[in-house]
């Protein structure tokens, strides 16, 4: 591009990206600097951006609270279980639909489209999960949000682009549908079904409304739904606080194990970030252009 | 590939298009096979509660399966709702935060993209992109953490940073008229910067050209921001603002659940926490039904005005 100019302009636009990039990053330097900070430390308000005597007692503790480590559990459980159906159901309705030969396609596709734009509601949603007996079950959080309809179009958009030659050389040697499926396109997608995986999971991960929804027994509360209770729970106290102006030690105390909980519901997603960023913007832009 | 095989991957490619429905059935029935799963799920945990919006022209017996309902009350529930003051309030709140994120919310991704695409050192570019894009991928119910422990009045590190140069504190969260600004922040905070993909991926289709002919005309950067770049990222700007103003009725659940607390309730009970209240846990179930249907006709209804006033002004809208 043209243009070097302007540089006080240029200085000014960059300093203003840095403002914002700290600004999206200073809530997590604080709150992993609040998870390794002993209780004194925080209970003198000591803790900004650093850690202050810096422990990992709260992460003990944390995991050491049964109904937390149990909460861990049961997520990391339902993002396994889901992210495998939710795969499998993706590959069988976007498989099918990426042929144009397919009698009733443009149908299938129009009744698929539509329900991203239209839903019934969160209550009839509610009522046809009670009615089907997965109310406290884990199921519930599963089957209701099984396909997302956004994927299912990026899986099938990826299906069309693999030449159709290969599958008229399967064809030609023999294979089956099924064999072809599996054979050539499934190894061909594998950045893409990576891509989807991941997809699911963090969205598995995140949500907690369904739970809110259709799950009141404490046992087979995801990680998110624990953790919404705690923040709940120290946001009214913080409330509690402000009104009676005083410190109490007790509250400070769960600010630590709130933080390292956070950090615990997070680091996953900081782990697998790196590839979710990459594919997320390719799987936007498909979006984008399809939808 | 020559004629013979041609004619022979037919029999499953490029389907002639004279050959009956029957065979092409029988040909395609692994397909059909596959497909029948996922149209199953579509059906039933999609079309099923489309079906089940008719609770709220009934009157629900809970005894009873939702096709085996058969007390019809006309419009009933919907004056119910209409009279209720709980709900007048909580449309107008989610009328407020939607239109403060709208003022607000939907310059901030258009700004920040013009400024990333600025930016000529590709490696903070980078990074920056990088660090932007992370609070899209954090849960709500994170968020909802992270905002006590930087707003807090007595706890939170700004008022803290505040106190130390001498300002506030300042009430962000308990505050209802800081609260509706705080709200607003915290989801500009969250989704500015992964609304700049769109706007970036705008900006890099643009052709150099029209750069290097406003350049010669005497255009510097601003005046080559202003008529060059703007007017070619405006067809994104209008679908995904037509896309906005049809959703300023659409409030999702965890946002507002995450940030209210007892001394903002009157600004941040908003259509969502209405249906989750009145739905579930008191069991009104035609009343939220009632509510959801009522939130789906007035989407509709602002999305086609907010294209029809569009493609008054430019000739043609996203439809």
């Amino acid at each position: 591009m043209v243009g070097r100019r302007l540089t006080a302009g240029r200085v000014a636009i960059t300093a203003l990206v840095a403002l914002a990039v700290l600004a999206a990053a200073l809530p997590f330097v604080h709150v992993i600097a609040l998870s390794l900070s002993s209780n004194s430390a925080i209970l003198r308000g000591a803790v900004g951006l650093l850690p202050v005597e810096p422990t990992l007692k709260f992460y003990g503790e944390a995991l050491g609270d049964i109904t937390i480590l149990r909460s861990l559990l049961v997520t990391i459980r339902v993002t396994v279980i889901y992210t495998v159906l939710a795969l499998g159901m993706t590959i069988a309705g976007a498989y099918p639909l990426s042929k144009r030969r397919l009698a009733g396609r443009g149908f299938f596709l129009m009744l698929i489209l539509i329900t991203m734009y239209f839903s019934g509601g969160l209550i009839p949603q509610y009522l046809l999960v009670r009615s089907l007996g997965l109310l406290n079950t884990t199921w519930s959080l599963i089957f209701p949000i099984l396909i997302s309809a956004f994927n299912l179009i990026i899986m099938k958009t990826f299906f069309e682009s693999v030449p159709a030659e290969m599958e008229d050389s399967a064809y030609i040697d023999g294979a089956s549908e099924a064999t072809t499926l599996l054979r050539i396109y499934l190894p061909l997608s594998k950045p893409v079904l990576a891509t989807l995986a991941l997809f699911y999971a963090v969205a598995r991960w995140n949500t907690f409304q369904d739970a809110l929804f259709y799950i009141n027994e404490p046992k087979i509360y995801p990680l998110q739904m624990k953790l919404s209770f705690l923040v709940l729970n120290a946001s009214a106290r913080a409330i509690m606080e402000q009104e009676r102006s005083q410190g109490i030690a007790e509250f400070v105390a769960e600010e630590g194990i709130k933080a390292a909980t956070i950090m615990v519901a997070t680091v996953p997603i900081l782990l697998v970030y790196p590839w979710l960023q990459r594919y997320f913007i390719r799987g936007v832009m498909i979006g984008a252009i399809k939808g | 590939m020559n004629e013979t095989t041609r004619a022979a991957t037919a029999g499953r490619r490029a389907a002639p298009v004279r050959a009956r429905l029957s065979v092409r059935l029988r040909r395609d029935w692994f397909l059909y096979a596959l497909l029948a799963l996922p149209i199953g799920y579509f059906l039933l945990f999609h079309y099923g509660p489309m079906y089940g919006v008719v609770v709220a022209f009934q009157d629900y017996n809970i005894f009873k399966g939702i096709l085996e309902q058969d007390t019809w009350v006309g419009l009933e529930h919907f004056r119910t709702v209409f009279g209720m003051s709980y709900f007048r309030q909580v449309v107008r709140n989610t009328f407020v935060l939607n239109g403060l994120e709208l003022v607000l919310g939907f310059p901030a991704p258009i700004i920040l993209a013009l400024m990333i695409n600025e930016l000529t050192s590709r490696r903070f570019k980078r990074a920056a992109q990088t660090t932007l894009y992370l609070p899209h991928f954090i849960s709500w119910t994170i968020v909802g953490g992270l905002a006590v422990q930087m707003l807090a009045t007595n706890t939170g590190l700004v008022n803290t940073a505040l106190a130390a140069i001498g300002l506030g504190p300042i009430p962000f969260l308990t505050d209802k008229w800081a609260w509706l600004f705080s709200y607003t922040g915290i989801a500009i905070w969250k989704s500015a910067g992964w609304g700049t993909i769109l706007y970036l991926a705008a900006m890099s289709n643009i052709n150099v050209d029209l750069y290097d002919a406003a350049a010669i005309d005497g255009a510097g950067r601003w005046r080559q921001t202003w008529h060059v770049t703007l007017p070619e990222i405006t067809p994104t700007i209008v679908i995904l603002l037509i896309l906005t103003v049809g959703r300023l009725i659409q409030i999702g659940l965890e946002q507002p659940y995450m940030l209210k607390n007892v001394l903002v309730a009157e600004f941040a009970d908003v259509i969502s926490i209405f249906v989750y209240n009145i739905g579930l846990r008191t069991a009104q179930f035609e009343i939220a039904t009632a509510v959801g249907l009522f939130q789906s006709v007035v989407g509709m209804i602002l999305l086609v005005a907010a294209n029809t006033v569009i493609r008054r002004m430019r000739g043609r809208g996203i439809w």
